[in-house]
């Protein structure tokens, strides 16, 4: 119990895949145009991510290290085929929502990124909790993205109208550059939340410095695990 | 509908990052220096119209005759992973100095949503060989485009003094897409 609860906080906090890990930004700007959207595209790539992992974690000695990447793909294909089956035949309404994405799944680095950062280093029920814990932290930043997009641009929340008859709505905030605008200043907000956390600390000036720094230089390629882009140093490819 | 409106409109209309949100991971991640902007444009270039006439061949040749249709993406996922690493291997042997130039994008390309979603595009679309190659090659121009662009306009940001600093790296970029993408709505009006 104690193992979930650590896992969820990770996945809900400290290593967000949207906020602090940047990761898998395509369906984290794309489908967010509606709360419900960023909560259904949550749920399909938790349901990926849960199951990739555990089989990930099961197979992990039977994997060799060489084939590993490719065979992660072949297990993660799998299951996003089956969640585009299921999505079709239960909420077809979503399923043509998020469209193209629904397939793209394959390809997002959250899940490549744990299958190669944790689930193929960890023991099945720790996968299986990192998993739920991650699906979990991209859910919620979703649905917050979402929220933020709904709220401004349609004057509603989840369908239901909040904003007063009078609220002229800001079509551009369910447009594209809506999307990059959000997550922008969201991203933002955390870095000026993490160094004012910092700075408080009585000890933290000399490592405000340093957060600073680390920030200037962040992309979100460098924090992904996947590929050997900007550390060619680390695998022979 | 004929090719050059298709290509017109995948480079400028329905570009493939300010508008369909494919690629953003290596648009936001390789656009901070304008060199590697443009090795990894050229790589995508490369890549996605292969990968585009390829799958096209697996869809209609293999898959649809077959009626294993349901299996599009676990085929296009391992076509493209495995055409990126023979092109690595070729163009290692075959020309070094472009191998200097490209390789160490490449790996980058098979985890890209744009690669594979092009390819999903066109076969939702129905479109034929041509058609799906002139796609692909208009949809890998809109990318370049679009990162290279990007990287001049952050080349020039690092130098501000001003902007704060919890605004810098990442949330600056994204405002600057965001520009971008309003800027990129205005070519809607000219199709």
């Amino acid at each position: 119990m104690g193992e979930l609860i650590s896992r969820l906080r990770n996945g809900l906090f400290r290593e967000n895949p949207t906020f602090a890990q940047v990761l898998g930004l395509c369906p984290t700007l794309a489908v967010t145009t509606s709360a419900v959207n960023g909560l259904g595209m949550g749920f399909a790539t938790t349901a990926v991510l849960v199951g990739s992992n555990v089989v990930i974690s099961v197979l992990r000695r039977i994997i060799p290290d060489q084939i590993r990447i490719p065979a992660f793909i072949v297990v993660i294909a799998g299951f996003v085929t089956i969640v585009q089956f299921l999505m079709a035949a239960y909420a077809p309404e979503l399923d043509r929502a998020l469209g193209i994405f629904i397939p793209l799944i394959v390809v997002n680095c959250i899940i490549l990124g744990r299958a190669e950062a944790f689930a193929s280093k960890n023991g099945v029920l720790s996968s299986l909790f990192d998993g739920i814990g991650m699906g979990i932290g991209f859910t919620g930043a979703l649905v917050l993205i979402g929220s933020i997009r709904e709220l401004l641009g349609s004057g509603s929340l989840f369908g239901i109208r909040v904003m007063p008859s009078g609220y002229d709505p800001l079509l551009i905030m369910i447009m594209p550059p809506g999307g990059f605008l959000t997550l922008g200043f969201l991203l933002g907000g955390v870095n000026w939340y993490r160094r004012w956390a910092l700075m408080r600390s009585r000890e933290g000036l000399v490592e405000a410095g340093a957060e600073a720094r680390r920030l200037e230089a962040q992309t979100c390629c460098e924090r992904c695990e996947v590929c050997s882009v900007l550390r060619p140093e680390d695998d022979g490819r | 509908m004929n090719l050059l409106s298709i290509l017109f409109a995948s480079i400028f209309v329905n570009n493939i990052i300010l508008s369909l949100f494919l690629g953003c991971c290596p648009f936001l991640g390789v656009s901070s220096r304008i060199m590697s902007a443009r090795g990894m444009g050229f790589a995508v270039v490369f890549v996605m119209v292969m990968a585009s006439a390829i799958t096209w061949v697996v869809y209609h040749a293999i898959l649809v005759p077959l009626g294993f249709r349901y299996l599009y993406t676990l085929s296009f996922i391992l076509v493209i992973a495995a055409l990126v690493q023979l092109v690595e291997m070729v163009l290692k042997k075959v020309n070094p100095p472009l191998y200097k130039a490209l390789g160490i994008f490449l790996p980058l390309i098979t985890t890209n949503c744009a690669v594979l979603g092009i390819a999903v595009i066109n076969m939702n679309r129905n479109y034929g060989f041509l058609e799906s190659v002139t796609n692909a090659f208009g949809a890998s121009l809109g990318f370049f485009l679009a990162l290279y662009l990007m990287a001049g306009i952050r080349e020039r940001l690092d130098l501000s003094e001003t902007m704060p600093a919890f605004m810098r790296g990442l949330p600056i970029a994204l405002v600057t897409a965001s520009l971008m993408a309003l800027a990129f709505m205005g070519f809607v009006g000219i199709m």
